[in-house]
């Protein structure tokens, strides 16, 4: 049994201590704005904060994230009133939308850190995968968040 | 997807899209008798309460029919885009696609499909209102217009919402055909939208088929066979039992299943089964595939196309150049890996993926599951990613096999590595070209030689004739230079590997080795790439205005910084063409690519936003294959595991795009695929620029390896 605060809520997960947090977000907690696209820590679509960092969660386990606090896409505003979602809509990024969850989580754990972040710090922090290739507008739409502008 | 509107009862104007006219009755709901009987799914409905509902026959797979389709209903029922009800039409003849024959999402036919339907179901829909509108005032219904969700007769200051005259209107004849707003008076096509669905993609609430979660279900992972050809040979199934949480160990066609109460445990499961398998008889590798096709691009394939004499033509040229080009299998790779979930009951099958097929996918469940296709109930859920790859049906196939099985719901859900070693792979294609030139420095003759496994034999095996697989010219033995004497012919080439649709088939590889050897006779001629590109496209044609229009979009004749270099190429696919302008530097021995510029010409624009995303989306699909996509096969099985060893595109890689659209008022074309097949060659094509070096292999990191 492991205690998982997600988005402020105490969870008591049962699950092996090697499963990765993603799953016991997904198949136990039932919250599927977290993705799965790859598993082994490539893509992003996983992205959650896990004390306020940025974390791929196929790849944290539950043990690792035990006692932290970890908030997920559902977490990160409760009305998509975020700046960075509202940024989303007003640049009107994604296509599928698959990878935009883990996308906006780690855009908002860059601009937590760095609120006005130069296209260099969005390149080295936004390494997510998007098949649609929205990433021209993913980083404008940073911007805009950043800008205060949506 | 709010189902419940289309199946709340009441008061209603249905209108058909796609039935004839005369077999509507357009009353009651759906599922009432009348209309329902005919057609229950393939609506614009408009209820009492004015919800307007717009069934979708297509999947939402990003590229925007959720907004686009809307907006064409929209333009002629002056009613509100964002206001409007969206679903996902379930499987029903009525949303049959006439260019696909079927009812798929895929060929870029979204709105070229629908575009006159959908105006036609909005237009009937306001002139019903209206007529309705003017009988309860007893006026002319000249007198009324329709805007905004309103009828309104100005004389008199009436007015009446349309949810307060759809009984009436609902017992009136229905137009056949209705008066089309002139294109002078649109306020909705043509005119950029963002999209309606942005917030729940960006708050996790858009639903895909990797999202749903039933009562009682359980998650299904298979060990799959590695080998195409191959069969399982053992398993411990109890060993994977013994795993916690693990249900159930089914064997099913496409390997071993392991079913559990996560996605986690049926992992740890199909890890426990120490599953063996066989490579099968003749397991095909890339090493005997390529031999063998470059072996038969020697010799005349099937003849596709035969103008003048081009063997003549090139013997007597002044100057002659050939080449052979080899391009590589291909995975799709979409962003949300393979899934389905399904529940076997005994009154039928309910089945929610994230499908391009539900017509294809019903008949498949129907027959796995042993009953009727209307005892199939289908739910289509967002779609993350398809680029054809959900054209195919197999992975709904193996969670219907397990759902029989076990009889509760499951979700089967792949791995990435499934993803990647389990798909219908964008067919290999070797192509030897060769070609005269005369004195002018003008084409006198091509002949082009293709092989390249046919997707049609396996997809739609009616359409393979005579050797020929029709579509597999597509961007080659259509070619739009003037040539006189020009001969096409293929080779179907017998794999054993599955292989499928991806973005712009064929013209994804054609138009590369076809771009590249005009690049190859323009330098053989000693003339600019552009103008030797317009001096085999007469001024006036749509392909010649896209590449004049791309060449003085990216300022083909203004000089470039040092060390950046430029490349173009043209591309059609089915009735869209493009041209695409790409300037390379070399960082070192890598190219980087640092910009690319797109003119397109695909008819009259529905939403130029998300044709621009569209654009944009298919030249880095492209981009990313070309630079470092291939999949290889060794013994059957394919070499490569996940995005770190089938690598695509990200932030830091990404050029500057510029697109630019020609104005047209032609019928719309598709634009979902149109950006892809350019980009490799004008990549290579700048890389020749800039190095000397003719690329005649993808991906273009073979190369500089
Ligand atoms: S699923 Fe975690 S990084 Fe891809
Ligand atoms: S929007 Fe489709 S993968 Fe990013």
């Amino acid at each position: 049994m492991y205690r998982l605060t997600i988005n402020g809520v105490a969870h008591q997960v049962d699950a092996p201590s090697d499963m990765p947090l993603l799953w016991a977000i997904r198949d136990i907690v039932g919250l599927t704005g977290t993705k799965f696209g790859c598993g082994v820590a490539q893509c992003g679509a996983c992205t959650v904060h896990l004390d306020g960092q940025a974390a791929r969660s196929c790849s944290v386990t539950v043990a690792e994230s035990a006692g932290k606090k970890i908030t997920t896409i559902e977490g990160l505003s409760p009305q998509g009133s975020h700046p960075l979602q509202k940024a989303w809509v007003a640049e009107d990024v994604p296509q599928c939308g698959y990878c935009q969850p883990g996308q906006i989580m780690a855009a908002a754990a860059l601009l937590a850190h760095k609120p006005k972040p130069s296209d260099a710090d969005i390149t080295e922090a936004m390494t997510n995968i998007c098949r649609c290739g929205c990433y021209s507008r993913i980083r404008k739409a940073i911007h805009t968040a950043a800008n205060g502008i949506a | 997807m709010q189902r419940s509107h289309f199946l709340t009862s009441g008061a209603a104007l249905v209108v058909a899209v796609h039935a004839p006219v005369r077999a509507l009755a357009a009353t009651g709901s759906p599922s009432a008798s009348g209309a329902a009987k005919l057609s229950p799914s393939a609506w614009l409905r408009i209820d009492e309460h004015d919800v307007v509902t717009v069934v979708l026959g297509k999947s939402e797979m990003g590229q925007g029919v959720n907004t686009s389709l809307p907006m064409i209903v929209a333009e002629e029922l002056e009613y509100p885009v964002e206001r409007m009800h969206v679903v996902f039409a379930p499987p029903d003849p009525a949303f049959k696609d006439p260019f696909l024959g079927g009812q798929q999402t895929g060929g870029s036919t979204s709105v070229k499909s629908t575009f006159e339907p959908l105006r036609t179901a909005g237009a009937r829909a306001r002139e019903m209102l209206v007529a309705a509108a003017a009988k309860r005032w007893n006026v002319a219904a000249a007198e009324c217009t329709a805007r905004n969700g309103t009828v309104v007769h100005a004389a008199s200051h009436r007015s009446a919402r349309y949810g307060e005259l759809v009984a009436d209107a609902a017992a009136l004849p229905v137009p056949e055909k209705p008066a089309l707003k002139p294109r002078e008076a649109w306020t909705v096509i043509g005119k950029g939208r963002k999209r309606l669905d942005t917030l729940a993609k960006a708050t996790g609430k858009a639903q895909y088929g990797i999202d749903v979660r039933l009562p009682g279900m359980l998650i299904a992972t298979i060990a799959k066979t590695p080998s195409m050809t191959g069969h399982v040979l053992g398993y411990d199934a109890a060993a994977a039992k013994k795993v916690k949480g693990v249900r159930a160990v089914v064997p099913v066609s496409s390997g071993i299943a392991v079913v559990a109460d996560n996605y986690w445990s049926a992992q740890q499961g199909k890890n426990a089964l120490n599953a063996r398998f066989a490579a099968g008889p003749k397991p095909p590798s890339t090493a005997h595939i390529a031999a063998d096709a470059r072996a038969l691009v020697k010799t005349e394939g099937a003849v596709g196309r035969n103008d003048g004499d081009a063997a003549r033509a090139i013997a007597g040229a002044a100057k002659t150049v050939s080449a052979t080009y080899e391009a590589p299998y291909l995975a799709h790779t979409t962003m949300e890996p393979m899934n389905a979930t399904a529940h076997v009951t005994r009154a039928g099958v309910e089945v929610w993926a994230p499908t391009q097929s539900q017509e294809l996918a019903q008949s498949v469940i129907a027959k796995i599951a042993g009953v009727k296709p209307e005892q199939v109930t289908l739910h289509t859920t967002f779609l993350g990613g398809g680029f054809g790859r959900r054209l195919e049906v197999d992975y709904i196939q193996d969670a219907v096999e397990i759902a029989k099985a076990v009889r509760v719901p499951v979700k089967v859900v792949w791995s990435r590595e499934d993803d990647i070693q389990h798909d219908f792979y964008r067919p290999a294609a070797t192509t030897a070209m060769s070609a005269g030139l005369d004195a002018n420095g003008k084409i006198a003759g091509m002949k082009s030689t293709l092989v390249c496994q046919s997707i049609v034999k396996r997809a739609l095996p009616a359409l393979f004739k005579n050797g020929l697989d029709p579509l597999a010219g597509f961007g080659l033995a259509d070619v739009q230079y003037t040539i006189p004497n020009f001969h096409y012919s293929y080779h179907h080439q017998e794999t054993g590997i599955p292989v499928g649709f991806w973005r712009a088939p064929y013209s994804n590889a054609n138009a590369w080795s076809t771009e590249s050897f005009i690049d190859e006779l323009a330098h053989a001629a000693g003339r600019d790439p552009y103008a030797f590109r317009q001096d085999h496209l007469p001024p006036g044609t749509r392909a010649r205005t896209v590449l004049d229009l791309a060449a003085t979009t990216a300022g083909w004749s203004t000089p470039l910084p040092k060390g950046v270099f430029r490349g173009i190429a043209f591309a059609t696919w089915d009735d869209s063409m493009i041209a695409t302008v790409a300037e390379i530097s070399m960082n070192g021995k890598t190219p980087h690519v640092r910009r690319l510029v797109s003119a397109v010409d695909v008819g009259t624009i529905v939403n130029p936003l998300s044709l621009e995303a569209q654009v944009t989306s298919a030249m880095l699909y492209g981009l990313s294959a070309a630079l470092t996509q291939k999949v290889t096969f060794t013994n059957g099985a394919v070499d490569q595991h996940n995005f770190y060893d089938y690598t695509v595109l990200r932030q830091d890689a990404v050029p500057l795009m510029t697109v630019v659209f020609v104005p047209s008022t032609e019928k719309p074309s598709g634009a979902g695929e149109i950006g892809t097949p350019p980009v490799a060659p004008a990549v290579t094509n700048a890389i020749f620029a800039a190095t000397g070096k003719r690329i005649r292999s993808l991906p273009i990191s073979d190369t500089f390896a």
